[in-house]
């Protein structure tokens, strides 16, 4: 499909706390193109939960327009919403956000289990994807049988296993060590067509962008494109 | 998503908290339970004063004499007798309502078995009394109607009599018994009968012939009777038109004017027994809304539960939430999970119900009463307590705002 998945015109979210009114996002443009591995920073207050909140259609815009892959879903009802992120968005959290005492394949499942697939379908789907991320031989177990790193690897099995056309990491490295956080972030720069915009205020992890955007108290500060940090293949040897 | 599929996520998460699943639907157990043990001890109830009425014998009627009254102080019905032989060949005879009459005259008085003696009530009867009464005898040969033509010296034996005179198990027939110092011939012992609605113990008595009692213990009556009449009203229905009938038969013999009192009175036992019958269902409908409450209560132990679990689990709604489950599906997720509890918990209870019914059945000798209908009502009601106690908990679990659900910790 062409242009961009994600076209944001001019949103605006405001929050009403009592009688104050609280202006999080004041007019954001913002378009990213297919493909693209686009990083948003700014520091806490910035606005970019906002925004990672209203892109991954968990919450609405007050004003503007927002056209996920061509559709206009700035003004969809909650449960139009929600079938939306079930077809177009995978998330990854920085919690991992799996569900507990459920197994890794059953996690993977999830989505597919909303959408409508049958069983069997949902189960090799699912085994795939596991496998994708390296998990091929994990899918029975359950996440407090799995390290930090295993558990945001189910997570990120979970949001690929819809085909989305666009995956919404926020803070995906936030509870792991430098060296687990890399091999998250090598496979999610590895997947090949994906389109990903990545929240984070960690420098380290938007070197791995194509495109870092900085927000500032709502706005759009910078939008830079840079060359990714990606690992130098020899240290794999070691 | 499909039904299925739902009940199977519902299923999957009350399974991951055994317990906590087990003492909600517990709730259910016990209200489903108690309703079908109650219910099933009112009908037991009910039906044993049914089988009460029916051991007085059924479709009765009690023809008493009138009261005596000497210098102003009325004695009462039964004190005077005001029956005659012939007021029961009329009945008998006459009154086209009625199947069957028999006197019962009657005496209290000592019994003296060889080694034994035992005050107890003495009756005068004809065989058809027995069939009236519907009482078998359980030892020797009924009372026919030789014996009662012969006006032979024999005598029947209520069981407790029997126990008293001859020790319990003991064969007495053909022993002698004597009353009032006359020896008579035991040629029968009774069936058990049990107690009357008032307790009165009908196998504490003995029976002898009419013609006999007449003769020997109340002799220079003359005409009248020395007890009552028990007139048996062919159909059910017709008690009430029977007693009219017998009534107005014996005003005209009697040669009552109008105005004037009737010298005897007529007991309806169809009338006894529905009140007392109506009593009995006022039991029954006591236990069993006691026990609807208790139903109810075990409601609000589910809807309690179901608010805690959505709570708890807020963080998993919000994840559900976040990888597409819409509202409505979260909806269905926790409403099928408070059915299943309730539905689960009825079908327990319905099982823990049969059994406390069948133990208090055996316990309090009455027949096993469990009515089918109030077993779907009870399972059928347990699941609207589910839905009805689920919704609030499930609707509140679909309108989570997803974002706020993921930050829960």
């Amino acid at each position: 499909m062409a242009g961009p998945v994600v076209a944001l015109e001019g949103i605006t979210r405001v929050f009403s706390l009592g009688d104050v009114e609280v202006h999080a996002l004041r007019g954001v443009t913002l378009q990213v193109a297919r493909g693209e591995f686009v990083a948003i920073m700014g520091s806490s207050g910035s606005g970019k939960s906002t925004l990672m909140n209203v892109v991954g259609c968990l919450d609405r815009p007050t004003a503007g327009r927002y056209l996920l892959d061509g559709v206009d879903v700035s003004r969809q009802s909650r449960a139009e919403l929600a079938r939306t992120r079930n077809k177009t968005i995978g998330f990854v959290f920085q919690s991992f956000n799996l569900l507990s005492r459920t197994s890794a394949l059953e996690n993977v499942e999830l989505p597919l289990l909303y959408a409508g697939v049958g069983t069997r379908q949902r189960r090799a789907r699912a085994a795939e994807a596991l496998t994708r991320v390296g998990l091929g031989d994990r899918l029975e177990h359950l996440p407090n049988q799995l390290s930090g790193g295993q558990q945001q690897r189910v997570a990120i099995a979970r949001a690929l296993v819809t085909n989305p056309s666009l995956l919404l990491a926020d803070e995906p490295t936030g509870a792991l060590d430098t060296r687990t956080s890399e091999e998250v972030m090598s496979l999610l720069t590895g997947l090949r067509d994906l389109t990903v915009v990545l929240v984070t205020h960690e420098h380290d992890v938007a070197a791995w962008a194509q495109r870092v955007v900085t927000l500032r108290d709502g706005q759009i500060l910078s939008d830079t494109q840079q060359t990714p940090f990606r690992l130098d293949p020899n240290r794999h040897e070691a | 998503m499909g039904p299925l599929q739902t009940s199977r996520l519902a299923l999957r998460a009350l399974l991951r908290n055994k317990l906590r699943s087990f003492l909600t639907a517990l709730g259910i157990i016990i209200g489903v339970a108690a309703v079908i043990a109650m219910v099933a001890i009112g009908e037991g109830a009910r039906t044993q004063v049914e089988e009460t009425f029916a051991a007085m014998g059924t479709n009765l009627l009690i023809v008493m004499p009138g009261s005596s009254s000497s210098g102003g102080a009325r004695g009462g019905f039964g004190t005077q007798p005001t029956l005659t032989w012939d007021d029961l060949k009329a009945i008998q005879t006459e009154a086209s309502l009625v199947s069957a009459a028999a006197p019962a005259l009657r005496l209290s008085g000592q019994v003296q078995s060889e080694e034994q003696n035992w005050g107890t009530s003495i009756q005068g009867t004809t065989p058809t009394y027995f069939e009236i009464r519907r009482w078998q005898t359980a030892l020797g040969a009924p009372m026919s109607d030789s014996d009662l033509d012969s006006g032979a010296k024999v005598m029947w034996l209520g069981a407790t009599v029997a126990e008293k005179l001859f020790g319990p198990g003991a064969d007495p027939i053909g022993q002698s018994v004597r009353l009032k110092g006359v020896p008579f011939v035991v040629a029968g012992v009774l069936a058990r009968k049990g107690q009357s609605p008032m307790g009165q113990d009908y196998d504490d008595t003995v029976f002898i012939p009419s013609s006999t009692f007449k003769a020997r213990l109340s002799p220079g009556l003359g005409n009248f009777l020395s007890g009552v009449i028990f007139v048996q009203v062919r159909s059910g229905e017709d008690t009430a038109r029977a007693q009219r009938q017998v009534s107005s038969l014996l005003r005209d013999r009697h040669r009552l004017g109008q105005g004037a009192e009737d010298d005897f009175s007529i007991r309806n036992l169809a009338e006894v027994a529905s009140a007392q019958q109506e009593g009995a269902n006022t039991l029954s409908a006591l236990l069993a809304s006691i026990a609807a409450v208790s139903l109810l209560v075990g409601g609000i132990g589910i809807m309690n539960i179901m608010l805690v679990s959505v709570t708890e689990r807020t963080r998993e709604i919000g994840i559900r939430m976040a990888v597409g489950a819409t509202p409505g599906q979260i909806l269905a997720q926790f409403l099928v999970e408070a059915l299943v509890l309730a539905i689960v918990g009825g079908l327990v209870g319905v099982g823990l119900g049969l059994f406390a019914a069948q133990q208090l059945s055996v316990q309090f000798g009455w027949p096993l009463l469990v009515r089918a209908d109030i077993v779907a009502l009870a399972t059928g009601f347990s699941g609207v307590v589910g839905v009805g106690f689920g919704l609030y908990p499930a609707l509140k679990a679909s309108r989570m705002d997803p974002i706020t659900a993921l930050r829960f910790e």
